[in-house]
This record gives C-alpha cells, sequence and structure tokens, in this order.
C-alpha cells in the first residue's frame, strides 16, 4: 500500500437529525493525499467537507470506512493522540493564555523540556511573522494576527498533518489574499502535509496542489485546479468552479471524443464528451463564457446566431447574454485588452456567438 | 428652564440619575448613616436610643466588658466567618460538578436542569428550613431509613444525633445558598466557546489536563460570583442557625437580631453590624483584588 499523509476509505458519517432521522453528512468517500500536498476541500456548506476533516482530526468518529494517518488506522484514536492539528475556522485561541502560553500549550502537553519550549515558541511566531508577541493577549490582537497565532500554535507541535478549518472566512478580502500567499509559502517552507476546508472556490484555485470538489456528502472530482477548471466531470463541478453556460439537449451521435448534441430549437452542438454516450441521451452541454466569441470565426465547429439580450460592462471584461433559439441563454465574455475598448455590440443587437468543439464538454449529470 | 436642560451636560446627567440616587438614599445611604450615628448611641432603660455620643458599644464588642477582658462576641464573629467559610467551599464541591453537567447537557435539556435547580425557590424560606429538621431529627426521616438499612444487614443501629447541632445549620446553610453557587458557575461554564475544548484536545490535552488548564480557569469569574453572593449573605443570616440550630449555635446575624429584639439594645446591636459589615467588605476587597471580577479572562 502506499504511503499517504492521510487516506480516507470508503468513510461514512451519519448524524442524528433534529427529529431523530439519521442525516449522512459523508457518504462513502476515498481520498487518498500525498506527503506534503496542499490539498483542499472544496463545497458550498453541508457539503461534507468539514465533517471529513474532523474526521480526520478526530473530533468525529466514522460511522462506516477507515481513516488513515501515514498507513496507521485511526479507528477511535482520541484526537490527543493523534499525530495532526487544527487551525480552526474561529482561531479558538486560550483567551486567559497569553500568546506565548498559547502557543507553548501543545509542547507542555508533550512534556517537552522547558529549555526548548521556550525556543521553540519563539521560532513559531517568527515564522508566522510575530516576533515578540509572547506576552500579549489573544484580544490585543487583530483577526489576521490571531489567525498567525493559530496557526504558530498549530505548527509548533510539528504535526504530521495540518488541519485547516476554512480559516480565513473571518478576514477581509485584503487580508484574505495577504494570508493565502502567506499559507503557500508556510507550506512549502516547512513541508508538512495541509488539508484546507474551505467553500471559496478562488482561494483553493490558488494555493492547492490538488482539490476535491464535495456536494452532498460525496466527492464529486479530484484533480489539480486546471483539471478541475478546464475539465469538469460533472454539471455540480462546472457550475461550482467558475462560470458557466448550460444548453440542454439530446445525443445525437458520436464520433470518438466528440459528440453532436441536438438541441429543443433545432440547432446541433458538437462538444467533446469523456466517454461513450447513447443516442437519445439527456446531457447538458458546458461552455465557459472566456471560450465564445462574438462574431463568426472560421475553423469553429459551432456558430449560432442570437440576440444580445444584457451587456454588462465589468472593466477588464465586458460579459453579454445572448438568447438563442429556443429560449436558451448563453454568456459569453470579451477581454477589453484593446486601448480604449467599447462594447462590441449593443442590447437588443443579431449577433453570432462561436466557439471550437473543444470548448464544449457534454456532461451527464 | 428647558432651554438651560438642553444646553447643560451636567444637569442632564443628574437628572438621569435622580431616580436611582434617590433610591439609594432612601434605601441605602440613609439606614446606614442611622446605623453608623446609632452605634456610637446610648440607650435608656426601656430600649429607647439616646443620641449621646459613647464608644462603650465598640468596647464591649472588643471584649472590655465592667468584669473584665471576655472574647465572647469575637468567638461568635469568628464562628461565623468560619460557618461561612465551610459553607462557601461546600457548596462550590456540590454546585461545580452540577453545573458542569447542566452545561454540558443538550440545550433542550439544560432548561429543564435550571428549572430544577430554581423549583425549591418557590417554597418558602423558613418553611424549606423547617423541612431539614424532618429529615434530620433524632426519629427523623434520615435516621428512619438508615436504621431500616442497618436492619436489613443485620447491624445494630442507634440513631444519630443530628439535630440541633452546628453540622445541620451547615448543611441547612448549603441548602439554601446552593442555587446562588450553581447559577452563577453554569453561566460562565456555558459562556465557554466549545472550540476551545477541541483546541485543547487537538493540541494533545486528555480530559483532565483540558479541565485544569482550560474550563477551570475559564469558569473562575462564575466561582467568584457564586463565592459572594454566597459569603456575604451566610456571614449575615439568622433565620438557619435559629431553626436547625436549636438555639445553641449563635451566629453574628443571631446576636445582632436578639440586641434589636429581645435585649432591646439598637445601639449595641448597630455597633455589631458595622463590624460586620466592615469585616465583609475587607473580605470582598481581598477576594476581588486576589481573583478578580473575572472581566479579563471572559471567553470570546
Amino acid at each position: 500500500m502506499a504511503d499517504y499523509a492521510v487516506e480516507l476509505r470508503n468513510v461514512s458519517k451519519r448524524f442524528p437529525g433534529p427529529s431523530g432521522e439519521l442525516v449522512t453528512a459523508v457518504k462513502q468517500v476515498n481520498m487518498q493525499i500525498g506527503d506534503g500536498e496542499f490539498f483542499s476541500m472544496l463545497g458550498p456548506s453541508g457539503c461534507g467537507k468539514t465533517t471529513s476533516l474532523r474526521m480526520i482530526a478526530g473530533f468525529e468518529h466514522p460511522t462506516e470506512g477507515e481513516v488513515y494517518i501515514h498507513g496507521r488506522a485511526m479507528g477511535t484514536t482520541p484526537s490527543f493522540q493523534r499525530p495532526v492539528n487544527t487551525v480552526f475556522q474561529s482561531y479558538a485561541l486560550f483567551p486567559h493564555m497569553t500568546i506565548g502560553e498559547n502557543v507553548a500549550f501543545g509542547l507542555q502537553m508533550d512534556r517537552v523540556p522547558k529549555a526548548d519550549i521556550a525556543q521553540r515558541v519563539k521560532d513559531a511566531l517568527s515564522m508566522v511573522r510575530l516576533p515578540g508577541y509572547e506576552n500579549r493577549k489573544p484580544k490585543q490582537l487583530s483577526g489576521g494576527q490571531q489567525q498567525r497565532v493559530a496557526l504558530a500554535r498549530a505548527l509548533v507541535k510539528r504535526p504530521e498533518v495540518l488541519l485547516l478549518d476554512e480559516p480565513l472566512g473571518a478576514l477581509d478580502l485584503k487580508l484574505r489574499k495577504e494570508m493565502q500567499m502567506e499559507l503557500k509559502r508556510l507550506q512549502r517552507e516547512v513541508g508538512i502535509t495541509f488539508i484546507y476546508v474551505t467553500h471559496d472556490q478562488e482561494e483553493a484555485l490558488t494555493m492547492s496542489d490538488r482539490i476535491a470538489v464535495m456536494s452532498h456528502g460525496v466527492t464529486l472530482q479530484v484533480g489539480n485546479a486546471n483539471e478541475i477548471y478546464e475539465r469538469p466531470n460533472c454539471k455540480f463541478v462546472a457550475d461550482f468552479i467558475g462560470e458557466t453556460s448550460f444548453l440542454a439537449g439530446k445525443v445525437q451521435s458520436q464520433h470518438g471524443e466528440f459528440c453532436t448534441v441536438d438541441l429543443p430549437s433545432g440547432l446541433q452542438v458538437i462538444a467533446e464528451a469523456q466517454r461513450t454516450l447513447a443516442t437519445g441521451t439527456a446531457v447538458s452541454v458546458a461552455v465557459r463564457p472566456e471560450k465564445m466569441q462574438l462574431g463568426a470565426q472560421n475553423g469553429d465547429e459551432n456558430q449560432f446566431t442570437g440576440r444580445v439580450s444584457n451587456v454588462v460592462y465589468i472593466g477588464t471584461d465586458t460579459q453579454y447574454t445572448v438568447q438563442l433559439p429556443g429560449e436558451q441563454r448563453v454568456r459569453v465574455r470579451a477581454q477589453n485588452s484593446a486601448p480604449g475598448s467599447r462594447p462590441l455590440v449593443d442590447e437588443g443587437a443579431e449577433v453570432t456567438i462561436s466557439f471550437p468543439a473543444q470548448a464544449a464538454r457534454v456532461l451527464t449529470e | 428652564m428647558l432651554q438651560k436642560l438642553r444646553q447643560d451636560a451636567r444637569l442632564q446627567g443628574l437628572l438621569l440619575i435622580s431616580p436611582t440616587l434617590l433610591w439609594m438614599m432612601v434605601l441605602l445611604i440613609i439606614p446606614l448613616l442611622l446605623t453608623v450615628v446609632t452605634s456610637f448611641g446610648q440607650r435608656d432603660t426601656d430600649g429607647n436610643v439616646i443620641y449621646r455620643f459613647t464608644l462603650e458599644n465598640y468596647t464591649r464588642l472588643i471584649g472590655f466588658t465592667a468584669e473584665g477582658f471576655d472574647p465572647l462576641y469575637f468567638t461568635i464573629l469568628w464562628r461565623s466567618l468560619a460557618l461561612a467559610l465551610q459553607t462557601t467551599v461546600v457548596s462550590i464541591l456540590l454546585a461545580y460538578p452540577l453545573a458542569f453537567y447542566i452545561a454540558r447537557a443538550v440545550p433542550k435539556r439544560r432548561n429543564t436542569l435550571l428549572f430544577l435547580v430554581l423549583v425549591p425557590l418557590w417554597t418558602n424560606f423558613v418553611i424549606r428550613i423547617y423541612a431539614w429538621i424532618m429529615i434530620l431529627r433524632t426519629q427523623g426521616v434520615l435516621n428512619s431509613i438508615l436504621g431500616w438499612g442497618a436492619g436489613l444487614v443485620g447491624l445494630p443501629f442507634t440513631p444519630l444525633d443530628m439535630y440541633p447541632s452546628q453540622g445541620a445549620v451547615l448543611i441547612g446553610m448549603v441548602y439554601e445558598f446552593l442555587p446562588f453557587m450553581i447559577l452563577p458557575i453554569y453561566t460562565s461554564l456555558e459562556k465557554i466557546d466549545g472550540s476551545l475544548f477541541e483546541a485543547a484536545a487537538d493540541l494533545g490535552a486528555n480530559a483532565l489536563r483540558t479541565f485544569l488548564r482550560v474550563t477551570l480557569p475559564l469558569s473562575m469569574p462564575g466561582v467568584v460570583a457564586g463565592t459572594i453572593l454566597t459569603f456575604i449573605p451566610v456571614v449575615g443570616t439568622f433565620v438557619v442557625s435559629d431553626i436547625l440550630g436549636g438555639r445553641q449555635v449563635i451566629l453574628v446575624g443571631n446576636l445582632i437580631q436578639r440586641q434589636f429584639l429581645e435585649a432591646r439594645n439598637p445601639p449595641f446591636g448597630s455597633a455589631v453590624s458595622i463590624l460586620l459589615m466592615v469585616m465583609t467588605l475587607f473580605f470582598t476587597l481581598y477576594y476581588t483584588r486576589r481573583f478578580g471580577f473575572g472581566e479579563e479572562i471572559t471567553a470570546g
């Protein structure tokens, strides 16, 4: 068996719900997380990502399946005996202790000699760029600083795996961006496996080596940022990550990797399919707005004429909503890269949109 | 007039606090001053106060009488303080686990449990203390149960002599003031952010060390508040000792009561009251200086 830092094997978790019924939070999840990887679990709230993380930490125990850390089955090992540490969403700093005492706490629990503790606390605080903050109280620190202390407190124990539960959720946008870079830098520096839970797709895409997209307790797709964005394997992933227009239709024919899909309006779309599909299968064709162009384009398999129903100028881009025959709408995004660029067409104008077959994906669910 | 009020912030402030000020004057400051004045006064043979300055009440309290030195009143004071201290300590030991249990129960159950803590307070205080006589006396409930139990295992049993005694007074005091210890401790335990316990476990602390390093220090504000709410009334109370002590256990509260009602000596009663108040003040000052009111460590 390959020695993964963390492995989840067929893990399920059911909780008793408010009226006594069982609620499944995590369903048959399998995940392999490599050593030194920055791995994110991404999904909307209630998708089971936090529960999965808490099962690795030992705050919850799986109803079925098993969590392995470096090949060791965790079973019902309590959290205080696991070689992992957690950075909590609420920071969870001990309010009655100073920053130094907070960071030292974990080392004291491990009965590290006093002299070593002082040095390691000092090192940990300078690592998160808070040197000399030992004697302050958590309340005297800003949110971002408290977050750094929480990181130092978890990292000072040199865990095999660091678990982060939406650690940047409470910070404002600018600080969040800063901390994202900081986290990435720290992870490279210490070389510890990071498992990061977030509902923010941009955060996951920016920082992670690999991402697991989760929904309703199930892992839908695991891959790096590029794979997840360019080759989503289902409608949910395509919709959740970035922006996507969907065209619903039925498979007409398939030639190798490409499918021809009949739209209800009688139009036909040629798009990439990841597997063989029977004629007549109901599918959605997903196209990213930035992969479509306004105006006819030689060589593009798909060319449609529609009416512009909405133009939104965003600055770097302009977004056009185009109404196709048969009440289907697509969004097209054009970069304003030319100097002094203005919208290409006005609302109400008739326009041709085009995109190559490789830019569109046939998705079944 | 109104114009002036609009412009004068000080006048506005004064007007705003005036109801409270009036209340405090009538119910607290004036009676207190009266007590101080009376404590330096004398009495006539009928027990009326004569407002003529004397230190006699205080010298008598310290122990100097016409017959020589007698530390009688000091003994009473000491006994009251010791009993109040015992009551407080026993209350903390009983209230803490219970408050802990309630704070950890699921929210729905918590309300039921808190309700049960408060239910006894619906019955009159004196009646509840009298009920303890039924429980503790020689032919009482407790002795009957013990005797029945001893009979079952075939042991000889002589009923325990529990009432009246100082022990009975202690039981009554603890019983009476336990809710006032449970509630503040519960409140401070309940306020602790649950993720702190997880953080402690995550950092390698087992249940005991989590309790000692996180739970206990964070619940100290409740223990301090409970101590103040228990200790101060217990030092001054006289009903429990009167009923369960069978008039043998005389506390400073009994002393004051008897000076006013039986000995008809308000000046001396006032002097004892003032001394008790000063002692309580010093205790509270020392205690809060030492342990704080706890604001600085509340969770959040």
